[in-house]
């Protein structure tokens, strides 16, 4: 569904991505991994063509995306941060998106699970961040596309709303999508991940399932598999 | 002596003498020359309406030549036609056509050559080459004449009515257009000039050299070449007159050229490139003249000195006042009104507490660099200007109205009902 | 593209901003019309606000919309939608929204005092068309600016610069090369010169209209000639037109190209 062909990033004289080449497709859960400036959120604004490749291509479904637009509407992606225009209200918001992209959305189940009813005339400037960020769930959600992107979407949220995220990505892979994360948070990989794909000086330092990886690292806590391959990023195994 | 000449002339233009003779195609004098040759001294001369065509026709004695109904004239082979060489005739009541151009001689339609008091009154003059032409006459009066031609090159044109080295000239109320020069004097004195309409003439609506001592009153001179020149003259008075929209390359509502102790009074100058051109005027009052939607209204030449600018309306022109000095003015500009003026007049006396600087630092660069006219109302101009009116660099420091009003000026010139 | 159009365009309505646009052009145009009671009078006043201050406004405004709406920007970039869309959507509407208040501002209390007095629509019309291709011009200049520059602060000191440059240096260079190049045909130099600037051109336009009797001095004449004939005219509108579309397909060129 999703192939990342050989793709080479660099913003001035920082290389952020050096060759990174995976594809994403038959269902389940991909988390996208790597420390901080790895280029995670680079590789997934580029899916969504926010960020041009320098080098190498992206093929959705087969075609390349290279100035096409209407492959997006096949996949609901969560920015890691959320920027709204911030005089709008979140219903202002949720109709200008719906107006927008048109189709059938469902926000109002979405809207219950998070209980942002309340919230709803509210200007966006007003909002807490969290309740910025079920908003911005809700956005990306709201829609039923057979791609999911989310970037870093429980930055900010309560216990409460997070284990009501992770049951609704749960439910989405059931229905057989294909969903891209990140996240830092490594109980939110092993509660949903079916694959890791782990970024690293610009490549793909591992791919494989949590088994794998653990084994990988001869660790037998996730968390510390990860500060392993971190430490011992010189070694020049890289599974991929 | 004088009194026997005058007495020799009351007996030898005695009415019982005078007789009349008419001229009609089919009477039995059919041709102006013919009447003339016949006629005696102080004879009357009536011309029923019709077309005559004419050769040069000489009057050498006193005659009234009057026509019915505007009989056409027309010149044989385009030549002049009168030719007046005698005193006291009078021509009334013609029109003249067809004389045509001429490279060797000023051929005239009515050609005065030495007559005194000789009267042209109400005629017309349709494509006539020079159309009245004097010299060294005295006491002429040409009045309700219309002299119109439809010339389009200055070179090929010539001047309507034309005077040269005469005195005590009348020209009134008469309406010249399409000409080289509407108006022409040259060594002409003691003569008045008024109520005449010139528009559109090639060269000058009116042009007058090295005459002294004359009035131009109530004249309106209007859409001509280059405007009014006046040069190499004294004692001239200009009174209520109008020039309009003099627009040219070099064009001026008025230029003054070498005039010395004339009076400028109660005119209008509106809409021409330049209201006045000044260069060596001299002892020169310019009073109670309305100056609107000019170019420059007035430019004042450094060697025109001991002249009074007071109670004029300038009102919205581009410049009000420029020339050519930026050390020292030697002309006093008093109590005018100018429509750009910012001061305050905190007493109410009518007289602006701020002494306004008429000549703007742009009128002054465009001295040395005309081009940059384009820049005109540029925002980095006005900044200029703005600054050049607290430091004065290119400007005459004292060149400034100390007094001026703050209210237009009641000048009672045409520009009210315009 | 209309949809994204319409929400800058209602966005900016509902937004202060136009809002004080037009109060601001209808206070100085009624103001000045009520002080000088005469049409022609607040036309020539109107000159140079017109021609100084709508592009300083637009480029303000512009720089400032464009680094606000960034937000929208991105949310919209995520959309299924094509990015020239979302630009040149953006652009129209902010540089509508604005133009529109100007022209509000000034017609409306020319529409009133017609009602007592005669109005010269001919100047009137070149003063607002004038002005809402300013407005054009540098809104299109100012995005174009803020879309290169990601600095705010480096982005809005660009576009004011921007701004100085082709409303006053341009002019002193001008006045500086005309009084130094004393054997060229100037007239030539200073019309090309004119025409690479939208706001001399804007004003040459006017002054037209304006200073008839001055421009037909000796070398106003040459001036004249050009832009008073109907050939001019047309090619002062055309130059005003690439002056307004270069910069947009600028704006399109490099938004194509740009990673948010
Ligand atoms: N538009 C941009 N211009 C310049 N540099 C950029 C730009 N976008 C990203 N970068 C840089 O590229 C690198 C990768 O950024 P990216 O956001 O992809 O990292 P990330 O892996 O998502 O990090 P995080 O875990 O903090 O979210 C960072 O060093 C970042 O500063
Ligand atoms: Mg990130």
């Amino acid at each position: 569904m999703i192939q990342f062909q050989n793709i080479y990033k660099s913003f001035g004289k920082l290389e952020v991505l050096k060759g990174v080449s995976a594809g994403v497709d038959g269902g389940g859960i991909t988390a996208i991994l790597g420390p901080n400036g790895s280029g995670k959120t680079t590789l997934i604004k580029m899916l969504l063509g926010m960020v041009y490749p320098d080098k190498g291509e992206i093929m959705f479904n087969g075609k390349p995306i290279k100035k096409e637009w209407q492959y997006k509407n096949d996949i609901s992606y969560l920015p890691q941060i959320a920027r709204f225009p911030e005089n709008l209200t979140v219903t202002e918001l949720i109709n200008l998106i719906k107006d927008i992209r048109g189709g059938t959305p469902n926000e109002q189940r979405l809207i219950d699970l998070f209980d942002l009813d309340s919230h709803l005339g509210k200007k966006i400037k007003h909002l807490s961040g969290g309740t910025k960020q079920k908003v911005n769930i809700v956005l990306a959600m709201m829609y039923d596309n057979p791609v999911i992107v989310l970037d870093e979407p429980s930055t900010g949220l309560d216990p409460i709303a997070l284990v009501r995220l992770k049951d609704l990505v749960l439910e989405e892979r059931a229905k057989g999508k294909n969903i891209l994360i990140t996240t830092h948070i490594m109980s939110l990989v092993e509660d949903l991940s079916d694959e890791i794909l782990f970024l690293l000086e610009g490549k793909v330092y591992f791919r494989g399932t949590i088994p794998e990886l653990k084994d990988f690292a001869g660790e037998d806590n996730l968390e510390k598999s990860i500060a392993h391959l971190l430490e011992h990023k010189h070694a020049e195994n890289i599974k991929v | 002596m004088i009194r026997l000449v005058y007495i020799l002339l009351i007996v030898l233009s005695f009415p019982v003498l005078a007789d009349t003779h008419i001229v009609c195609s089919d009477c039995h004098i059919g041709k102006v020359s013919n009447a003339v040759d016949m006629s005696e001294r102080g004879d009357t001369i009536i011309i029923k309406s019709g077309v005559y065509t004419e050769s040069l026709i000489e009057i050498d004695k006193p005659l009234t030549i009057i026509g019915e109904n505007f009989p056409k004239i027309k010149a044989k082979n385009g030549e002049k036609i009168f030719h007046i060489i005698g005193d006291s005739v009078t021509i009334t009541g013609l029109e003249f056509m067809e004389v045509t151009r001429s490279f060797t001689e000023d051929r005239a339609a009515i050609n005065i050559q030495g007559g005194d008091y000789i009267s042209i009154i109400n005629n017309r003059f349709t494509n006539t080459f020079f159309g009245i032409y004097i010299a060294k006459s005295i006491g002429t009066k040409v009045i309700d004449n219309r002299l119109i031609s439809n010339n389009r090159i200055e070179m090929n044109s010539a001047n309507a009515i034309h005077a040269w080295s005469s005195k005590k000239l009348t020209v009134e109320n008469n309406y010249v257009e399409g000409h080289r020069d509407g108006l022409y004097f040259e060594f002409c004195d003691n003569s008045i000039i008024k109520n005449n309409h010139s528009y559109r003439n090639l060269r000058y609506g009116l042009h007058f050299m090295f005459s002294d001592n004359n009035k131009y009153k109530n004249n309106i001179f209007e859409e001509n070449g280059a405007g009014v020149a006046v040069m190499y003259s004294h004692h001239i008075e200009m009174y209520k007159n109008q020039f309009l929209n003099n627009w040219g390359q070099s064009s001026y509502g008025l230029l003054l050229k070498e005039i010395k102790d004339s009076k400028i009074h109660y005119n209008l100058f509106k809409g021409n490139t330049k209201g006045i051109y000044g260069e060596s005027a001299i002892r020169i009052n310019i009073f109670h003249n309305d100056f609107v939607q000019n170019g420059w209204a007035m430019q004042m030449m450094g060697s025109s000195e001991q002249d009074t600018i007071s109670h004029n309306n300038f009102i919205q022109n581009t410049f009000n006042v420029s020339t050519n000095q930026n050390a020292k003015n030697y002309n006093i500009y008093e109590k005018n009104y100018w429509s750009d003026y910012n001061g305050y007049d905190l007493d109410k006396d009518g007289i602006g507490d701020v002494p306004h600087r008429p000549v703007k630092f742009f009128s002054q660069v465009l001295g040395y660099t005309p081009e940059a006219i384009i820049l005109l109302r540029s925002f980095f101009i006005e900044l200029l200007n703005f600054i050049e009116n607290i430091v004065p660099v290119l400007t005459p420091e004292n060149l400034k109205d100390l007094q001026p009003m703050v209210k237009q000026i009641d000048n009672d010139t045409v520009s009210k009902h315009i | 593209m209309l949809k994204i159009l319409k929400y800058s365009f209602y966005d900016l309505l509902r937004s202060k901003w136009t809002l004080i646009y037009f109060l601001f052009f209808l206070l100085i145009t009624q103001g000045l019309l009520y002080i000088t009671g005469d049409e022609a009078k607040t036309i020539v006043g109107l000159l140079n606000v017109v021609v100084i201050l709508c592009p300083l406004i637009a480029t303000v405004f512009g720089t400032v919309n464009f680094y606000n709406s960034r937000e929208f920007t991105e949310l919209l970039l995520a959309q299924p939608l094509k990015r020239r869309d979302i630009f040149i959507g953006q652009y129209l509407g902010m540089t509508l929204s604005l133009s529109i208040g100007y022209f509000l501002g000034v017609l409306i209390p020319f529409v009133i005092h017609s009602i007592t007095y005669t109005v010269d629509y001919s100047v009137l019309s070149i003063l607002l068309f004038v002005g809402v291709f300013l407005t054009f011009i540098f809104s299109a200049l100012s995005f174009l600016i803020s879309l290169i520059t990601d600095n705010k602060i480096k982005g809005f000191g660009l576009s004011i610069l921007t701004w100085l440059l082709l409303a006053l240096v341009y002019d002193g260079m001008q006045l500086f090369l005309l009084s130094m190049l004393d054997n060229y045909p100037l007239e030539k130099i200073s019309l090309v010169m004119t025409f690479l600037n939208p706001i001399d051109l804007s004003r040459v336009m006017l002054m037209l209209k304006l200073d008839m009797s001055a421009l037909l001095g000796y070398t106003g004449a040459v001036f004249n000639k050009f832009f008073g004939s109907s050939f001019g005219y047309a090619i002062s509108l055309s130059a005003l037109l690439i002056w307004t579309v270069i910069p947009v397909y600028f704006i399109n060129r490099i938004s194509m190209k740009k990673d948010f």
